[in-house]
């Protein structure tokens, strides 16, 4: 079975909905799909408030720009495929092939590809990581804010960016306990904002230390505690400072990594975004990497938030529409710009400028590529 | 079963249909169109399966379908990820051993 389409976008989070309803807005047939059974991404796991300014949403919680985000792409007409996974995309052009419900292959022959597939946790190895009751801290946030369900009594968070922060913080709106946020830095990673909520609430903060170990309960079939120390300037447990911390699950946020098994079949080239997540697609302004046709956005493109992954899906949306033709070059020109003009405010500040600078890397590699390759 | 009832922000636990799952033998409620991990969760439940080489407990990790820690034996179909895996009423879970075994039909 074939299906042709002219642009496909792979992945119905943040990115992959907002690039689907821009290239959608300038007359493009595009075809959503995504492997899970609800789309939205990690969008409705968000129930804080977000950040930015007001166009980039400031205010709203992650799970009502979800709902505005299907809204659009329901009114627009947007055709989204769920249970559906992109698992093969083959490099001579002939087309991704899809398994629909686990079964039925169906092979698509986009004109264009807006690959939009996020990010996976990073573990963190210490002895014990294995045992049931250490997981990932975003899937704490799945459980306690999607299914409704405790991931446990007593929670130790390892790592405190905004993810552990916020992630802390609502387990406490979930009324499970927070035994302490562990941070080998000096300092707290994450906004202030965010750091202030759980001290309020007289979370302990553990700057300075690392986890040695989860302790097992008797049968291995869960933790009851975790064994902590200080470290050092070379970030060394130093002996004699050990404490023993009891929770019944340890949360792991210590950042993510672009899922980038699609690009890397797609045979992109790579370039190593450093703190955005080791190896990412390289791509240019327009979010095209270095295979024509094929577009990159949002967390897989380099990991940041919710609010740039939006802005990343408008550009290559909007890029793939222009070069299908629905729009005149001038009219794409300024859509991105405006675009260009939002991302950049949102990679500002203490914790933005350095995104912004891997981001501008990445691209001027890019560019230096398109010159050796004469593919300008 | 162990639920978040009340929430400061998202308000009262919406009442939705059950369904009844078997795990290892023993029938629990689960929430209609839940995942079956959230499912075992709310019933204590957190071991998935026992890993193949070191033959110790494992149980979930990422929560999204990426990680295949939580793979269990579904309906006779071994490493199902229970995280994206949507319950059923009478579907039959079990904590997997190893690398789990088709059932013979």
């Amino acid at each position: 079975m074939g299906k042709e389409v002219e642009i496909l976008v792979i992945g119905a989070g943040p990115a992959g909905l907002s690039a689907a309803v821009e290239a959608a807005k300038y007359g493009a047939e595009v075809l959503v799909v995504d492997e899970n059974s609800k789309p939205g991404g990690q969008l409705f796991k968000q129930i804080h408030k977000f950040f930015g300014s007001r166009r980039h949403k400031a205010g709203t919680r992650g799970i009502d720009i979800g709902t505005e985000l299907l809204a659009e792409v329901q009114k627009l007409g947007v055709e989204v495929m769920l249970n559906t996974t992109a698992y093969g995309i083959y490099p001579n052009d002939e087309g991704v092939a899809l398994a629909v419900n686990g079964e039925e292959g169906v092979i698509v022959h986009p004109k264009k590809v807006i690959l939009a597939t996020g990010a996976s946790e990073n573990p963190l190895a210490f002895p014990g990581w294995t045992l049931p009751g250490v997981v990932g801290a975003g899937a704490i946030q799945t459980m306690i804010n999607v299914h409704r369900v405790p991931v446990g009594k007593k929670v130790l968070m390892i790592g405190s960016g905004n993810v552990g922060l916020i992630v802390s913080y609502q387990l406490l709106q979930s009324g499970t306990d927070v035994a302490g946020i562990v941070e080998a830095a000096p300092e707290i990673g994450g906004y202030g904002v965010h750091s202030a909520k759980v001290r309020r609430a007289g979370v302990p903060m553990y700057t300075g230390h690392t986890v040695l170990e989860a302790v097992s309960n008797d049968d291995q079939s869960g933790i009851i505690g975790a064994v902590i120390a200080k470290v050092d300037s070379r970030f060394q447990p130093v002996k004699g400072t050990e404490q023993f911390i009891e929770c019944d699950t340890i949360g792991i946020a210590v950042g993510l990594a672009p899922d980038i098994a699609l690009a890397s079949m797609a045979d992109v080239v790579f370039v190593n975004a450093k703190r955005l997540g080791s190896q990412v697609p390289m791509h240019d302004r327009d979010m095209m990497t270095t295979r024509e046709g094929i577009y990159i956005a949002g967390d897989s493109a380099g990991v940041e938030e919710a609010s740039s992954a939006i802005e990343e899906g408008r550009l290559a949306g909007i890029a793939a529409a222009q070069a299908l033709g629905k729009i005149s070059r001038e009219e794409g020109e300024e859509a991105k710009a405006n675009v260009w003009n939002s991302l950049n405010q949102l990679r500002t500040g203490p914790f933005g400028s350095g995104r912004a600078d891997t981001k501008e890397q990445i691209i001027k590699q890019m560019e230096e590529w398109k010159v050796k390759n004469h593919a300008c | 079963m162990s639920r978040i009832e009340n929430h400061i922000i998202l308000g009262d636990l919406e009442q939705k249909k059950e369904v009844q799952i078997t795990v290892d033998g023993k029938t629990i409620s689960a929430v209609e169109g839940e995942p079956i991990l959230s499912a075992l969760l709310a019933n204590g439940i957190k071991v998935s399966n026992i890993s193949p080489k070191h033959h110790e407990p494992r149980g979930y990790f990422c929560g999204i379908g990426r990680c295949t820690n939580c793979v269990m034996t579904v309906n006779g179909d071994p490493n199902v990820r229970t995280c994206i895996t949507l319950v059923e009423d009478g579907m039959v879970v079990e904590t997997q051993d190893g690398l789990g075994k088709w059932e013979e039909s």
